[in-house]
């Protein structure tokens, strides 16, 4: 779906990405782990067209994605970033709707109604579409965001720490979603994920990176190894497989 | 937004039949021409030069607010009154004798280049809090008073500087005011423009992520603002805080997607500005007390409020 080649980036003097080549496959769930300032959160952005690359090129179904316009791009391609300064006061449902921007220019059609409401629904938010989206907690302000992601319709989703300060429920429901919208709907989700716990048994590709590089890439399996987690993250990994789901030990003290 | 109209024709009748010649509505009903021409002349105008300027200085407050995202600004608080200001006083020294329409554009012009200015200014300002925003835009709108001054005072205009261009609507005439008629296309195109003007409010990453075209539309934005803003000061001279009052009432009560509020908007500012306008002419009948007074006096007590109180959220 989307590739990236040799990706490179840096901010004033210091580099955060180098020779970034890979390829998130489409139709899947791929998580980017990796420590604070590995690079994964630039190099989503620059998915995203939110940055432009200091060399190397992106490209989105073959095509470079410098070549798509603002709009052709907001059609094929969501974004949901880390923290939504968001300032606004719309309620739950106009926000979603403003999801439709890309299709409808703000012109709601019977489609783009429907798929408000699909949206809506899709994350369980109905009864709280008349709200205002400021007054609600922050799952379900995120959840809410997530909606009007989803409400863009795009092929490829990309997400920025969308579960941060979220409960564990809010945390499973939105990891659940985006399983379903690969599954059931076809969709490419990329998401930056701390948690690697959910990484491991939601996603299907996982791509690590450390120091502004990838250090590995491939299926589940085959990153969810002690040894390579151990040295992506500097710490003591043991990956553990129970009930057809994985576990890892860091956090206990030795 | 019925109990608004209601509120507005009631208080423009009464804004009609009150002045230093108290009119009697039998008189008009009797076809008395003396009274058709205070009608005609002079209270119609008012009426709408309040209408007009009360509407579209609200209009542009919102605006504003989106584009900089940050509801403590309007054209007061961002340097706007105080370029146009600067703008037309230009325009007296440089072009005397030219008619109010020349007078405008420059003022427009003199607006326009300091809401750029100012965009990127805070564009580049590395904090964004809510309270320093409008700091920032006080402070810039002091420089800029300063600058008007200076040059008022090197051509000798201060006192007339100081007389005109507070706003108040006595001077009002027909066929001195129809300039802030061109409020009337400006506010139209806002509210075609409103979805636009949304999104734009939800910052410009968010904005370029749903595919509007964010340096067009803030651009489209400034360009309705200076019109509006430029209009107003020269007709009927500068009017704090109705920009900033109105645009915070109506987003506690019913949010800020524009395309549903940018009506009640517009009407609440008319409203606003009209209340201003009868409690400045009763409080000291027969004179009148400006309206920037009375708007800048009630004004001022919100935006303290809304300043505690850290905005509707």
């Amino acid at each position: 779906m989307i590739s990236v080649h040799a990706l490179s980036h840096h901010y004033v003097g210091r580099t955060v990405l180098s020779g970034i080549d890979t390829v998130f496959p489409t139709g899947k769930f791929s998580a980017l782990i990796g420590a604070n300032g590995a690079g994964k959160s630039t190099l989503l952005m620059l998915m995203a067209r939110q940055l432009q690359p200091a060399a190397g090129e992106l490209r989105l179904a073959g095509m470079p994605l410098s070549q798509l316009t603002v709009r052709q791009f907001a059609q094929q391609v969501a974004t949901l970033r880390q923290f939504p300064d968001f300032r606004l006061r719309l309620t739950l449902e106009e926000l979603v709707a403003f999801g439709r921007y890309p299709h409808s220019q703000g012109r709601l059609g019977p489609a783009d109604k429907a798929a408000v409401d699909d949206a809506i629904d899709y994350l369980g938010l109905a009864s709280l579409r008349g709200r205002y989206v400021d007054e609600l907690s922050g799952g379900q302000r995120q959840l809410a965001f997530l909606a009007m992601t989803i409400a863009q319709q795009t092929p490829l989703l990309l997400l920025d720490e969308p579960l941060n300060n979220l409960d564990i429920r809010h945390a499973i429901d939105i990891m659940r979603a985006l399983r379903r919208l690969c599954d059931e709907r076809g969709c490419t989700v990329i998401m930056v994920i701390h948690d690697i716990n959910l990484a491991a048994n939601y996603a299907d590709h996982i791509v690590a990176m450390k120091h502004g590089r990838v250090y590995a890439s491939g299926e589940v399996a085959e990153v969810m190894q002690s040894a390579l987690l151990g040295e992506v993250f500097g710490l003591d990994f043991e990956v553990q497989r129970q009930h057809g789901g994985y576990v890892c030990n860091y956090f206990t003290y030795r | 937004m019925r109990l608004m109209l209601i509120a507005i024709v009631l208080l423009g009748g009464l804004s009609l039949s009150l002045g230093s010649q108290t009119l009697q509505w039998a008189d008009v009903l009797a076809g008395r021409e003396d009274t058709w021409l205070t009608l005609q002349a002079s209270r119609l105008p008012r009426l709408l030069a309040l209408l007009l300027a009360g509407s579209g200085l609200a209009v542009c407050g919102v605006i504003l607010q989106h584009m900089v995202r940050n509801r403590f600004v309007e054209p007061g608080t961002t340097g706007g009154l105080e370029a146009a200001k600067l703008g037309m006083l230009v325009s007296l020294v440089l072009l005397p004798d030219a008619g109010l329409l020349p007078r405008m554009v420059l003022a427009m012009l003199c607006c326009l280049l300091a809401g750029l200015l100012l965009v990127m200014l805070l564009r580049r300002m590395p904090v964004h809090g809510q309270t320093l925003v409008p700091v920032v835009g006080l402070l810039y709108g002091a420089v800029l008073a300063a600058l008007a001054e200076f040059y008022a005072y090197r051509h000798h205009l201060l006192q007339d500087m100081q007389g005109w261009l507070l706003g108040d609507f006595s001077r009002v005439l027909a066929g001195q005011y129809e300039l802030l008629y061109l409020i009337v296309p400006a506010t139209v195109l806002a509210y075609v423009y409103a979805r636009r003007f949304t999104v734009m409010g939800m910052g410009e990453q968010m904005a370029s992520a749903l595919g509007l075209g964010y340096a067009a539309t803030l651009g489209l934005g400034l360009l309705l603002v200076a019109m509006v803003v430029a209009a107003t000061v020269i007709t009927v001279g500068a009017i704090p805080f109705v920009g900033l009052v109105v645009p915070n009432l109506v987003a506690m009560r019913y949010g800020e997607n524009l395309e549903r509020t940018l009506p009640l908007v517009a009407g609440g500012g008319a409203l606003l500005l009209l209340l201003c306008d009868v409690v400045g002419r009763v409080l000291m009948h027969p004179f009148e007390v400006p309206i920037a007074l009375t708007a800048g006096g009630l004004g001022g007590l919100v935006f303290v409020y809304l300043i505690l109180r850290g905005g509707p959220r």
